[in-house]
């Protein structure tokens, strides 16, 4: 499999050291060589040059919320717009820190899906009342606040459904 | 009441100083009031749903304190609070109370 980014091409063992990385991006290159069979050397040359070319965005931490004890709450906000104001509209939540994903959608209308975090029920209302209803073109808004949360993964090879 | 007083009751505000009506948290219906005369005339459009969620959070009082700052108006919409009102009932009466409210401020300006 290759895979093709601007002016990179990724080849198998590229890819096979992405997959190590998103299960455990603190590992060494010399324990991802070895289990890939390959020098770390060129473990290292490829890391580098998939974070020169922004296959590599960052390494981060994932935190469990519940054990650091954020009582946050997630919501998943559909907002309804005027197809010409839908981008400004996605911008703008994409500027509020408690906007966490934006998606833009066309089903029957177009729509702007967002997962949003707050403190508090109270606090989701505040901000949707007093920051995305007033936005110019939002048309309506639906918000499913989140009881339960079965999976949360980004995308990874390991789940890619194309491998 | 004073012209001064009456004039900013009835004055048409920003944007973001309008009323959003919602449903539940979260649940906007598209609807807003940038007056006091658009509100008065929404209640008679949105749902019944959404004036049985905004006035028993204290929304209206809320807004018609902060934005409209109008005081007596504000303690009638509290005092319709405290007669728990619900359904068509309370359409009725948040429509009567407002457009008399109205009347009033509008033959003295």
């Amino acid at each position: 499999m290759k895979v093709k980014n601007s002016a990179l091409t990724l080849d198998a063992t590229d890819l096979e050291i992405l997959e190590a990385l998103q299960n455990d991006a603190r590992q060494t290159y010399t324990a991802i060589g070895k289990r890939l069979g390959i020098a770390h050397s060129t473990v290292y040359d490829r890391i580098k040059r998939m974070e020169q070319y922004g296959v590599i965005e960052k390494y981060t931490a994932i935190i469990d919320t519940d054990k650091i004890g954020a009582k946050n709450i997630t919501a998943l906000m559909t907002v309804f717009t005027d197809p010409k104001e839908s981008e400004r509209v996605a911008e703008k939540l994409c500027e509020a820190p408690q906007v966490l994903e934006v998606y833009t959608s066309l089903s029957e209308e177009l729509l702007i899906i967002a997962k949003v975090v707050a403190e508090s029920q109270e606090s989701l209302h505040t901000f949707i009342a007093n920051s995305v209803a007033p936005l110019p073109g939002v048309l309506r808004i639906r918000t499913s606040i989140v009881t339960k949360k079965f999976k949360e993964a980004r995308f990874s090879m390991v789940n890619d459904p194309k491998s | 009441m004073k012209e001064e007083t009456t004039a900013r009751i009835l004055r048409t505000l920003p944007r973001e100083k309008a009323f959003y009506f919602f449903t539940s948290i979260g649940n906007y219906t598209g609807e807003s009031a940038i007056s006091f005369k658009e509100f008065m005339n929404k209640i008679n459009e949105v749902s019944v749903k959404s004036l049985e969620f905004h006035l028993y959070r204290g929304d209206f009082e809320k807004w018609i304190a902060e934005t409209l700052e109008d005081p007596e108006l504000t303690s009638e919409i509290e005092s319709l609070r405290n007669q728990n009102y619900s359904g068509t009932a309370l359409k009725e009466q948040l429509y009567n109370i407002l457009t008399k409210h109205y009347e009033k401020i509008i033959s003295k300006f």
